[in-house]
């Protein structure tokens, strides 16, 4: 229960001890084992398995989108679609552009859904609270309704004439027209302070086509829009999963450590925050997935503007083969999404796995508790 | 966001046996200005949560100026209906809904049936290969789903299932992260009663039609909500799947909406009320299922 996204923690190996015991009732079972999983090997195989190689095929090859790719006509080119992601020209700038963006939204919302989530829970927690079913309800909802449902939502609060805007105005302040402003955060705050322009070894240097003081621009304005929208919708869904682990943190420790005089923030940052690391890590991991996957968003709302600044590399995929007939290209981004998705789930079911706790370990577990015993 | 899903998940299909058992907790309020502060903060956020989806609603029932002169209120101070008026008579508005319902229902008891299926002959059937299916199961959870776009929409038009119903339904009606939940919950129950049916003489498919289905209800439950929220709010599959507006799904057809469609000016009120009335279905089913939604002290110990 504490750490709830753990595929590759349960044991795949079959209890041995069964199967000898009742080997008996056993006859025929390979038959209707293999028939019982056969529609999910069917339907995995066809719509997952091999569209991922036949579009392997097509990154290292010029298909146009005319009949099929396995055609005698499609012919092999070689690194070329993946090359022309890195060697300069407009391909490359608009991947660059993509990666830069997603950077930055991933750079801000994943500290920024963690903090709350565990924030929200840590409150809706607290046992002398009224209507706590009510707040968690109140919170949680956003997490049910569609990207869809929700961009449309967000692109009427943050539209120039809009709610948010509104209550700025309110403030005395005047709001940016938000999805209109390609405008980089700290581009804007450095702007605020008396500089527009980078320094010349940031403004001549570029990478992926783009100048280094361009990577450093932040996200646009549109962009930090759809960074609030993304923690508004995933907080809900991190706040239980950090709920379900506060409940199981143990109070004997944080009831010492009050005897002790801990205050209360000592005490979560010393006492509940350390037990919650498993959560904290998933939490993060999951964010780090989730966030290099922006596609909806940007289909309903921005389709990549203003001025390509919340094009992502999802939605680039889908325009260069979709809407440009570079398939290839399209494919090559693809992979390259799925290589960065991957390394980050890789290194999270790694790092979750179900191990033996060494011997070291343990001797270091127990000396740390009597220690701790012994001091207190 | 498989993994999501699947954290989520086992959450949901915990076994209620394994919270802790509730410990009174004698926490002296120290200040009553702290616990002040503490309801206003929390009424605050909640209010930022609410207040949106609030003002959609209430904006729906605006009309255009109005949407654009006073956001932020909630009543509207001439009420009308025109938005829902238009989506429905003068739009392709039902029609969208009634292919996100078909959808949504082909979809949530085609997983139903097939991803328990797997997970009972995974958790409990002995064939040789048995580990390597399941192996195979966990790498594909890994899989995103926006990397698959172009892929999927190749082995479509390859196979002729391109812009048809079959082609909207077959690729979402099995999930890996539904499969491992199922395996996982087939594993914690036990063995006996299948074994004495056996014995019995019940073949293998009515033993887990008749005995294991109706004891796996609650991690059935989960399944149901998560392909139903799943399939109701999917949208980068259909882009990929189909073409014709006659096959139009709720997202798709709300989305083109939303890029400007169908509009002159800003048409908030149609967006909104489009949006809103998206929401309804999940919007029940989440209330329905609440309690093992949001099962996390409550109502586990409550049962």
């Amino acid at each position: 229960m504490t750490a709830p996204a753990t595929p590759a923690a349960t044991p795949t190996r079959p209890v041995s001890t069964r199967s000898s015991r009742s080997g008996g009732t056993h006859r025929g079972e390979a038959g209707a084992g293999w028939l019982f999983v056969s529609p999910v090997i069917l339907i995995l195989g066809t719509f997952l398995l091999v569209p991922v190689l036949m579009a392997l095929w097509v990154s290292f090859s010029d298909w146009s989108g005319r009949g099929s790719p396995l055609s005698s006509s499609v012919d092999f080119v070689g690194l070329d679609n993946y090359s022309s992601l890195t060697s300069g020209g407009l391909t490359t700038r608009d991947f660059g552009t993509a990666l830069r963006n997603n950077a930055w939204y991933v750079l801000l919302v994943v500290p920024l859904q963690t903090a709350l989530s565990l924030f929200l829970a840590v409150l809706v927690s607290r046992r002398m609270l009224r209507a706590r079913g009510f707040f968690r309800t109140a919170f949680y909802f956003p997490s049910v309704t569609s990207s869809v449902a929700i961009t449309v939502l967000w692109l009427f609060l943050f539209s120039f004439a809009g709610p948010v805007n509104a209550l700025i105005a309110w403030f005395g302040g005047e709001g940016p027209n938000w999805f209109r402003e390609p405008t980089g955060i700290v581009h804007a705050a450095l702007a605020g302070i008396g500089v527009t322009s980078g320094p010349e070894f940031l403004t001549q240097n570029t990478a992926l086509g783009i100048s280094w003081w361009e990577w450093l621009a932040g996200p646009s304005v549109a962009m930090f829009a759809l960074i609030l929208m993304a923690v508004f919708t995933t907080s809900g869904t991190f706040m239980l999963l950090f709920i379900a682990a506060l409940q199981n943190v143990g109070y004997e420790l944080t009831e010492a450590a009050m005897v002790d005089g801990a205050n209360a923030w000592q005490r979560f940052w010393r006492i509940t925050l350390p037990q919650l690391r498993p959560t904290l890590f998933t939490v993060i991991t999951l964010g780090l997935i989730g966030c290099w996957q922006v596609f909806d968003q940007i289909y309903t709302g921005t389709k990549g503007d203003p001025a390509k600044t919340t094009m992502t590399p999802a939605y680039l995929s889908y325009t260069s083969a979709f809407r440009d007939n570079e398939w290839g290209v399209g494919a090559a981004i693809a992979f390259i999404l799925f290589l960065i998705i991957i390394v980050f789930t890789i290194f999270q079911r790694w790092v979750l796995r179900d191990r033996p706790v060494s011997r070291r370990r343990i001797r270091a577990y127990e000396s740390a508790t009597y220690r701790k015993g012994a001091t207190s | 966001m498989t993994d999501t899903t699947l954290a989520r998940a086992e959450m949901l299909a915990d076994p209620p046996t394994s919270a802790p058992p509730r410990r009174r907790r004698r926490w002296t309020v120290r200040s009553a200005g702290g616990q002040v502060l503490l309801y206003a903060l929390i009424v605050a956020l909640a209010i930022v949560y609410i207040y949106p989806f609030l003002v959609q609603v209430g904006t729906s029932f605006k009309s255009e100026q109005e949407a654009a002169s006073n956001p932020i209120s909630l009543l509207p101070q001439t009420f009308t209906v025109a938005a829902y008026e238009r989506l429905f008579l003068n739009s392709d508005f039902p029609l969208w809904f009634a292919n996100s319902a078909v959808v949504t229902i082909l979809v949530t008891l085609g997983r139903v049936f097939f991803v328990s299926l797997a997970g009972y002959a995974l958790a409990r059937l002995h064939f040789r290969g048995r580990g390597v299916v399941f192996a195979a199961v966990v790498a594909v959870m890994a899989v995103p789903a926006v990397v698959l776009l172009i892929p999927k929409f190749l082995v479509l038009n390859q196979l002729g299932l391109y812009d048809s119903y079959a082609g909207m339904v077959l690729p979402l009606l099995v999930d890996a992260a539904g499969v491992f939940i199922m395996k996982n919950f087939f594993e914690s129950i036990p063995v006996s009663v299948e074994e004495q049916a056996r014995i019995d003489g019940a073949g293998t498919f009515r033993v887990f039609w008749s005995i294991v289905l109706p004891m796996a209800r609650p991690a059935l439950i989960t399944i149901v909500i998560l392909s139903f929220q799943g399939s109701w709010n999917e949208l980068s599959h259909f882009i990929v799947a189909t073409q014709s507006p006659e096959l139009t799904t709720l997202t798709k057809g709300v989305a083109s909406l939303a890029s400007g469609q169908l509009s002159q000016g800003t048409q908030y009120p149609l967006k909104l009320a489009a949006a809103a009335i998206m929401t309804i279905p999940v919007a029940v089913l989440f209330f329905i299922f609440q309690k093992r939604i949001m099962n996390t002290s409550e109502g586990a110990v409550k049962g």
